[in-house]
C-alpha cells in the first residue's frame, strides 16, 4: 500500500437534478426551475437561488419569492438515466469510478495522478472530459478519504481545489456538524455547544461512541478526517439492448417478426450467458414516417425468444392481424431490457414449477393467437359506475394499485349484478299512459313506471322498482361531470335489471340474471 | 289425411325411448368429482360437478357463478371465455377467487380452439359459444376434455352435454313498488341428466340469499312448491 490510501478525487456537478430535468424538458437552465418533491423544494437552479429559493422551501413559500418559477417534479430515475453517459465517458478517461450520487462522482486518486502526472493534470483531464459532455461548472475536489473530497469539490472557489496530504482534517474543521450527522443528532449537538466538525472531532472518541453509539463514532471519524471508507469502483453493466436496422424498411408485420427472430434469440442468448433472465422489456419502434412507438412490456415469469417476437408483434399489429399492412415501414427496432433477474431466482423446482407455470404456457398460447389484450385478469377497482369498478388487465402485465376498498358513497349495496353490459342497453321506461317515465331537477319521477322495454322489443309489465337513486360525480368539472339516476326494476319474467337515467335517455347499465 | 296425424307421434314416441336407452348405458367408467357448491347437491346429476363433462347452464349468470364458486373456492383455476358481460364483482362476492381467473371476453370465430388451449391447462373453463357447433367437433373437444379432466360449463346450446340445467322461475325478494331494494332470490333450476328423460327434476335454489350465499330452499319452509316437482322427486327416488 503507498503512503496515503485514502487519497481521492470527486467530481461534482452542481445542480446536476436541474441540468437531467432541463435536458429531458429542454428548458434553459439559465431561467429559475424548480423540483419538487413531497411539496418541498428539492434543487433549484442558479437563477431561482438568487431569487431566495432554497432547498426544503415550502413550494407556496418559493413561488412567493420567484414569481416566475417553472416548477417540476423530480424524478429520481430521469437524474440516473441523463447521469449515465456521462459516467460512461468519465470511465473512458479515469477508470475505476464509484458513483456517489447522480451528479456526483469517486475515484482513486493514485492512478489518474501518476498517469497524467499529477493531480492538477488529472483535474483538468477529468474536468476537459466533462465539459465536452455539455456539463457546465463542474468542479474537483481531491483529498484523503470520498468525504473530505467531496466537501472539497463544494467548496472549490475555482475549478479545482486540492487539499494537501494529511489537511484534509484541518481543511474540513469549519465546516458545520450537521454533515456527518441525522438531522435529529445535529440539533442536539448544536445545543450541546458543538457547532463545526472541529469542535465535534476534538471531543474524545470513547464519550463519542458511548453516547451516540455506532453511528455516532461512524460520524466522529469522517470529522476528524480518519475515514475507512474507500472508492469501491462500479463494474459497468453489460450492454444487453439489441437494435436493429431495416433497409429496406419493412412494411409488414409477419416480415418484421421473422427479421427479428434471430435478434431475439440473441438478446435472450446474451443474458442467459451471465445468468441473467429479463423480466420486463421496452420494445422502440421507429417507421419510415418519423415516426416513434415505445411500449414497455412486463412478463410474468421470464422472456423467451418467441415471447420477445410476440410483443413486438403485438406492438405492431395492435388489433389488426397478423399479414395486415402496416401504415408506415419500420426503419429501425431497438430493445432494452428494463428488469433483468437472476436466473436463480427462477429457478424450475426438481419436480417442475407446478400447475400455475402450465396455466402461464396456456395462457400465452392463447395470447398469440387473439393479441395481448385478450386474456385478462380482473381486479375490483373503485368508482360509482359498475364499469369502473372492473379493472381488467392483460395476462402477464400489472394490475393497478387496489383501490376498491374505499366507502364509494353513492355505489350499488352489496349485491352486485351478475352481467355488467359493456355497451349500455337503450331501453324505455314507461308509466301507466305509454309515455316515457321523466325526472326532474329534484330527482322526483314524473309518475311510476309500468311497463318496461329491451331496445326495440315488446313492453313487458314491471313488477317492482325502486328509484331514483341519484349518482352525482365530478359536479366541479364540467367535461366529466356525471349526473345520472339509478332504478332497480324486476320485469315480468322475474330478472331483475340495474337501469340508469342520464341526460340522453334511459339505460341498462346490468342485470341481475 | 289420417296418416301423418297417426305418424306424427311415432317419431316423439322413437325419440323418448332413444333418449331413455341412452340414459342407461353408462358411456364409462365414473370420473373424479370436482368440488362442488354444497347448495348444488341437489341440482347436479349426481350430486356434485365431474371432471371432463360438458354441463349447459341456460338462463342465469348466477347459477354459472355458482358453479364455478367450488372449483375456485378449492384452490383450482376457473376460465370464461365469450362472456364480456361476466360480472366480475359479483364473481368476487360470490366466492371466485380473481386471481385464479381467467377472462377471454371476445374469442371470436376462433373460440372452438381458444376454449381447447384454455381447457388444457384450465380445470374448469365457462364458455358462450360463439355460433352453432358440430357434432363432429363437440365430440372431438369433448374426449380432450375427459382426457384433461377438465370440466366444461356452456352458457347455451352443446350437443351431448352430459347435464343440463336451466332456471325456470325466478323470484326477487326485497323489491317492491317504488321502495326496497333487491335482497335476494329464489329459483327454479331444472335439471336434465344424459338422455334427457330419466333424471329430471326441479330444485328450489336461494340464488343468491340475503347474505351473498347460495343455499337450497327447505322444502318445508316453502310448502307452496309447485305439485310436479314433488311428483318429480317421488319418481326419482324410486328410480334412482
Amino acid at each position: 500500500m503507498s503512503a496515503d490510501p485514502g487519497r481521492t478525487i470527486v467530481l461534482w456537478c452542481p445542480d446536476w437534478p436541474i441540468l437531467a430535468a432541463c435536458r429531458e424538458q429542454s428548458l434553459d437552465p439559465a431561467a429559475p426551475i424548480a423540483l419538487t418533491e413531497g411539496g418541498l423544494v428539492f434543487a433549484c437552479s442558479p437563477a431561482a437561488r438568487r431569487d431566495g429559493v432554497a432547498r426544503g422551501l415550502k413550494l407556496r413559500e418559493a413561488q412567493y419569492r420567484s414569481p416566475g418559477l417553472t416548477v417540476l417534479d423530480y424524478d429520481a430515475a430521469l437524474d440516473m438515466r441523463v447521469f449515465e453517459p456521462v459516467v460512461r465517458r468519465v470511465e473512458a478517461t479515469v477508470p475505476g469510478v464509484q458513483l456517489i450520487r447522480p451528479g456526483t462522482l469517486a475515484m482513486r486518486a493514485r492512478g489518474p495522478a501518476r498517469y497524467y502526472g499529477g493531480e492538477e493534470a488529472a483535474a483538468a483531464a477529468l474536468l476537459a472530459t466533462v465539459a465536452e459532455l455539455g456539463v457546465p461548472g463542474a468542479r474537483v475536489g481531491i483529498a484523503d478519504g470520498p468525504f473530505a473530497a467531496e466537501q472539497a469539490a463544494r467548496a472549490a472557489r475555482e475549478s479545482v481545489e486540492i487539499v494537501p496530504p494529511e489537511a484534509s482534517a484541518a481543511f474540513i474543521a469549519p465546516l458545520p456538524v450537521a454533515l456527518v450527522v441525522d438531522p435529529r443528532t445535529a440539533i442536539l449537538l448544536n445545543r450541546l455547544g458543538v457547532r463545526t466538525l472541529g469542535e465535534f472531532a476534538a471531543l474524545p472518541a470513547d464519550d463519542v461512541r458511548r453516547r451516540f453509539g455506532a453511528s455516532g463514532a461512524f460520524a466522529h471519524d469522517r470529522a476528524a478526517g480518519r475515514e475507512q471508507a474507500r472508492v469501491v469502483a462500479r463494474t459497468p453493466p453489460p450492454e444487453f439492448e439489441v437494435e436493429q436496422h431495416f433497409e429496406p424498411p419493412l412494411d409488414r408485420v409477419d416480415q418484421l417478426a421473422f427479421a427479428f427472430r434471430v435478434g431475439a434469440e440473441e438478446f435472450i442468448e446474451r443474458m442467459r450467458a451471465v445468468r441473467l433472465v429479463c423480466t420486463g422489456l421496452r420494445i422502440e419502434l421507429d417507421d419510415e414516417g418519423g415516426g416513434h412507438s415505445s411500449r414497455s412490456w412486463l412478463h410474468p415469469r421470464w422472456f423467451t425468444p418467441g415471447d420477445v417476437v410476440d410483443r413486438v408483434r403485438w406492438q405492431l399489429q395492435g388489433a389488426g392481424t397478423v399479414d395486415s399492412g402496416l401504415a408506415s415501414p419500420i426503419v429501425r427496432l431497438r430493445v432494452v431490457p428494463e428488469r433483468i433477474d437472476s436466473t436463480g431466482n427462477h429457478e424450475e423446482g426438481l419436480w417442475g414449477g407446478g400447475p400455475d407455470e402450465r396455466v402461464h404456457h396456456g395462457l400465452t398460447r392463447v395470447q398469440s393467437m387473439l393479441g395481448h389484450e385478450a386474456v385478462v385478469t380482473a381486479t375490483i377497482g373503485g368508482g360509482r359506475m359498475l364499469a369502473d369498478r372492473q379493472v381488467l388487465v392483460p395476462w402477464g402485465d400489472r394490475p393497478p394499485e387496489r383501490t376498491g376498498d374505499a366507502p364509494w358513497p353513492g355505489s350499488l349495496p352489496a349485491l352486485a349484478p351478475a352481467s355488467v353490459f359493456r355497451e349500455r342497453l337503450p331501453i324505455a321506461l314507461l308509466d301507466g299512459r305509454g309515455e316515457i317515465v321523466a325526472i326532474d331537477a329534484r330527482g322526483a319521477i314524473s309518475a311510476a313506471p309500468e311497463r318496461f322495454a329491451v331496445g326495440g322489443g315488446e313492453a313487458a309489465p314491471v313488477r317492482a322498482w325502486a328509484g331514483p337513486w341519484p349518482v352525482v360525480e365530478r359536479w366541479w368539472d364540467a367535461e366529466h361531470a356525471k349526473r345520472v339516476h339509478r332504478f332497480q326494476v324486476v320485469d315480468d319474467d322475474g330478472c331483475a335489471w340495474l337501469l340508469v337515467r342520464d341526460r340522453e335517455g334511459w339505460w341498462a347499465e346490468a342485470r341481475y340474471d | 289425411m289420417t296418416a301423418p296425424l297417426a305418424s306424427a307421434p311415432r317419431p316423439a314416441r322413437v325419440d323418448e325411448l332413444q333418449a331413455r336407452i341412452r340414459g342407461m348405458q353408462a358411456t364409462r367408467l365414473d370420473s373424479k368429482a370436482v368440488p362442488t357448491h354444497p347448495a348444488l347437491e341437489s341440482v347436479l346429476p349426481g350430486g356434485t360437478l365431474r371432471e371432463g363433462t360438458v354441463v349447459q347452464v341456460e338462463g342465469s349468470t348466477t347459477l354459472l357463478m355458482a358453479l364455478l364458486a367450488g372449483p375456485s373456492a378449492s384452490g383450482r383455476w376457473v376460465a370464461v371465455a365469450g362472456m364480456p358481460e361476466f360480472g366480475v364483482e359479483a364473481a368476487a362476492r360470490f366466492g371466485i377467487a380473481l386471481e385464479r381467473l381467467v377472462l377471454v371476453p371476445d374469442p371470436g370465430r376462433q373460440w372452438l380452439t381458444v376454449v381447447a388451449a384454455l381447457a388444457d391447462v384450465i380445470p374448469v373453463v365457462a364458455v358462450r359459444p360463439a355460433g352453432r357447433i358440430a357434432p363432429a367437433e363437440s365430440s372431438r373437444l369433448q374426449a380432450r376434455l375427459r382426457q384433461r379432466g377438465t370440466t366444461l360449463l356452456v352458457a347455451g346450446e352443446w350437443p351431448g352435454s352430459d347435464a343440463r340445467l336451466g332456471v325456470e322461475a325466478s323470484e326477487w325478494q326485497g323489491l317492491e313498488r317504488g321502495h326496497g331494494r333487491l335482497a335476494e332470490r329464489e329459483v327454479v333450476v331444472s335439471t336434465a341428466g344424459r338422455g334427457e328423460f330419466v333424471r329430471r327434476a326441479r330444485s328450489r335454489l336461494r340464488l343468491p340469499g340475503r347474505s351473498l350465499e347460495f343455499a337450497p330452499v327447505d322444502e318445508v319452509a316453502a310448502p307452496d312448491v309447485t305439485e310436479p316437482v314433488r311428483l318429480d322427486d317421488l319418481e326419482r327416488r324410486a328410480t334412482g
